[in-house]
């Protein structure tokens, strides 16, 4: 290691050890990503006209009598939810891998299971969140009854966090892939079948006057392992698929 | 801690084939050091190995003495890496661009000293236009900057001089040269023959990997 003298080395240039400025980073990630949605508002309201647009083919392809639609409603709304942020999530780190940016993401000297957590926050707050105060004003479409607008707003605030954290692993993996969609969509649905579970729960629930706040605190408990665990495996899923 | 990347017998194979393999270097303080080979010869895989970017491989490599991954973190912290892409995103100025790659490094920057940085690389006038409306010499500049802004001792370059201008490949050459100078290390893959760097090291990747004089 003689080669390696320190005797003569200006100090200008200061080799430092890792762990500061995480902060900024992540705030600095966090704003970038939300201001590319501002710059490009079509990707963020993609998933939104898909949701109103699927929502509009059940009166005509079933029925439009009320009561019909209002027995199918809750479902229909969870799943059509499901499906437009699953939409959405192949574009999630696949523009970043194309310019180089991820690369430089995974060669930041911070932790990058938290660095992905902002990319995530700002999926949820540009697909998931807008998605649950949308679906009241669709469900008026599909005649669903009084008094289980707030669940479904509520659940599927929470559930689509679930759903963000869930599906980006799934996007991580499949970001080096030409096709992806297609791929991503057969990983991760299979995932999402416990949060539609309760979601469509809860609708039962507080359609038929009971209680449910149960289910909520169930989809609470899932975001809440999904925090914990899902930035990991995405962090793991990305370093896959960029490393090879 | 102090400035020293070593490799100790790397070998790396991919497809049946070895890339490199017995391959030993020590970076320290003031080396610019050039890595050689024609298309294909393992260059970019190299620069990802010493980074920790790829770890399939055998052999070791070792930042201050201890070995990766240990010693990721910390090489990290200190390392500035340029990769084949410029790393640019689209629809984010110039301007922006860099904001956020000193914000991900820690350091703290004003508009000013942002600004001068892109100045000084020649996109004087070009702080709030859009990347996606540079050209691809433009946005390579953009890239450029971060070596003016950058306080990593070591810099990983790959192809740092493609799509740039004349003017724009003495001035890189310089400014190698300078952080050298400042106690810094560089290791680089390029075509350019670097004429300008005195000192300059030279591994070769054609045939068995070895320094050149």
């Amino acid at each position: 290691m003689s080669a390696c003298s320190t005797d003569v080395e200006p100090a200008v240039v200061a080799v430092k050890e890792a762990g500061a400025g995480l902060g900024m980073a992540l705030w600095a990630t966090f704003q970038r990503d939300l201001v590319g949605v501002a710059r490009r508002p079509a990707d963020a309201l993609t998933p939104l006209v898909f949701f109103a647009m699927v929502i509009t083919l059940f009166p005509l392809g079933i029925s439009p009598e009320p009561e019909r639609l209002a027995w199918i409603a809750p479902g229909v709304l969870w799943v059509a939810a499901l499906l437009s942020a699953l939409l959405s999530l192949d574009g999630l780190f696949r523009a970043d891998y194309e310019d180089g940016t991820l690369e430089q993401l995974l060669l930041a000297p911070h932790p990058l299971s938290l660095l992905v957590v902002a990319k995530v926050l700002v999926h949820w707050l540009t697909t998931g969140l807008p998605l649950a105060l949308m679906a009241p004003l669709l469900g008026v479409l599909l005649a669903l009854p009084q008094g289980s607008y707030l669940a479904l707003s509520v659940t599927l605030a929470v559930g689509s966090g679930c759903i963000s954290l869930i599906g980006a692993i799934g996007a991580g993996l499949t970001v080096g892939l030409a096709r992806g969609g297609m791929l991503l969509s057969l990983l991760v649905l299979p995932l999402f079948m416990p949060v539609l579970i309760f979601g469509t729960g809860a609708m039962g629930a507080a359609l038929s006057g009971g209680e449910w706040l149960p289910h909520l605190a169930v989809i609470g408990a899932m975001l809440a392992l999904a925090l914990a665990s899902a930035p990991l495996a995405i962090a793991a899923s990305l370093r896959i698929s960029v490393h090879g | 801690m102090r400035l020293c990347l070593e490799a100790r017998q790397l070998a790396c194979e991919r497809d049946g084939r070895w890339l490199f393999h017995g391959l030993d270097l020590i970076l320290g303080a003031g080396d610019v050091l050039r890595i050689e080979g024609p298309n294909g010869s393992g260059k970019t895989t190299l620069l990802k190995v010493l980074c920790g970017q790829i770890s399939d491989v055998e052999g070791q490599v070792l930042w201050d003495g201890r070995a990766l991954p240990k010693a990721r973190a910390d090489l990290l912290a200190n390392l500035l890496y340029l990769g084949h892409a410029p790393g640019i995103k689209a629809h984010l100025t110039a301007m922006e661009n860099l904001r956020w790659y000193q914000a991900l490094a820690g350091h703290r920057c004003s508009d000013r000293e942002l600004g001068a940085a892109l100045a000084e690389v020649g996109l004087a006038g070009f702080e709030d236009v859009v990347a996606s409306q540079l050209s691809a010499g433009q946005q390579r500049r953009v890239t450029l900057a971060r070596l003016v802004l950058s306080r990593h001792p070591l810099w990983i370059l790959d192809e740092p001089f493609t799509a740039i201008d004349v003017d724009g490949v003495s001035a890189l050459e310089q400014r190698l040269v300078e952080h050298a100078g400042r106690g810094g290390a560089v290791l680089v893959t390029t075509h350019h023959a670097l004429a300008n760097v005195p000192g300059l090291r030279r591994l070769s990747l054609s045939g068995p990997a070895r320094e050149v004089a």
